[in-house]
């Protein structure tokens, strides 16, 4: 397995665990309380922070890259393209919910999931792409 | 695994013909991963013409001993 495709898995195991974790917290207080006084915005926080660090540290673990090839460049690319369209669907419905003047819970939890979605399709096309040929 | 391109290849004859080169080896010569030369070679990736070009020239023969596309059916 390339540098660039273990950099990919590890991309997308962050992408899912560190939501996971948040949206549990998340479910936990929206159980005890509307979505309009719930204080979200220092969990996003730092589950975004988290995110960004566990990436940083991850690619540190796993070593310095080796040679990236035009074939790796592809696959980002193609990757990243597919995410994109989830990207704007998700920011279309951010926009929705903003238009709709719904609570800034839903609306910054949305807007994080699109971004969320995006990474684990990018990294979804990019594994596939890797595994079974691009 | 799918193979996405009509391409066939024979990196593979070619290497055992050239003193057993490991895909590694090629791999460094051509300047790109081992894991890129594998997926070459499989015909899970077309490589662009450059590279193409370059894999021909470590095994000395035209393009075509090297990649191979079929004929339209008439």
């Amino acid at each position: 397995m390339s540098y660039e495709e273990r950099r990919t898995w590890i991309y997308a195991a962050i992408a899912a665990m560190v939501p996971a974790v948040y949206a549990v917290i998340m479910l936990g207080r929206l159980a005890d309380a509307g979505a309009a006084e719930i204080s979200y915005a220092q969990p996003l926080l730092v589950a975004i922070g988290a995110g960004m660090v566990a990436n940083f540290l991850a690619g540190m673990l796993i070593g310095a890259p080796d040679r990236r090839d035009e074939r790796d460049v592809g696959i980002f690319r193609h990757g990243t393209q597919a995410g994109y369209f989830v990207l704007a669907a998700g920011a279309a419905g951010v926009l929705a919910l903003t238009l709709a003047e719904a609570a800034h819970f839903w609306i910054a939890n949305a807007l994080y999931l699109a971004f969320i979605l995006d990474a684990l399709v990018s990294s979804a096309v990019k594994i596939v792409a890797y595994r079974r040929g691009f | 695994m799918g193979k996405p391109t009509k391409v066939t290849n024979s990196i593979r004859y070619l290497r055992f013909t050239h003193g057993e080169m490991t895909q590694a080896d090629l791999a460094a010569r051509v300047g790109v991963t081992r894991q890129t030369v594998i997926a070459i070679e499989q015909g899970r990736y077309s490589p662009s013409l450059e590279v193409a070009f370059q894999i021909a020239r470590v095994f000395g023969v035209p393009l075509e001993d090297v990649f191979h596309y079929p004929a339209d059916k008439p």
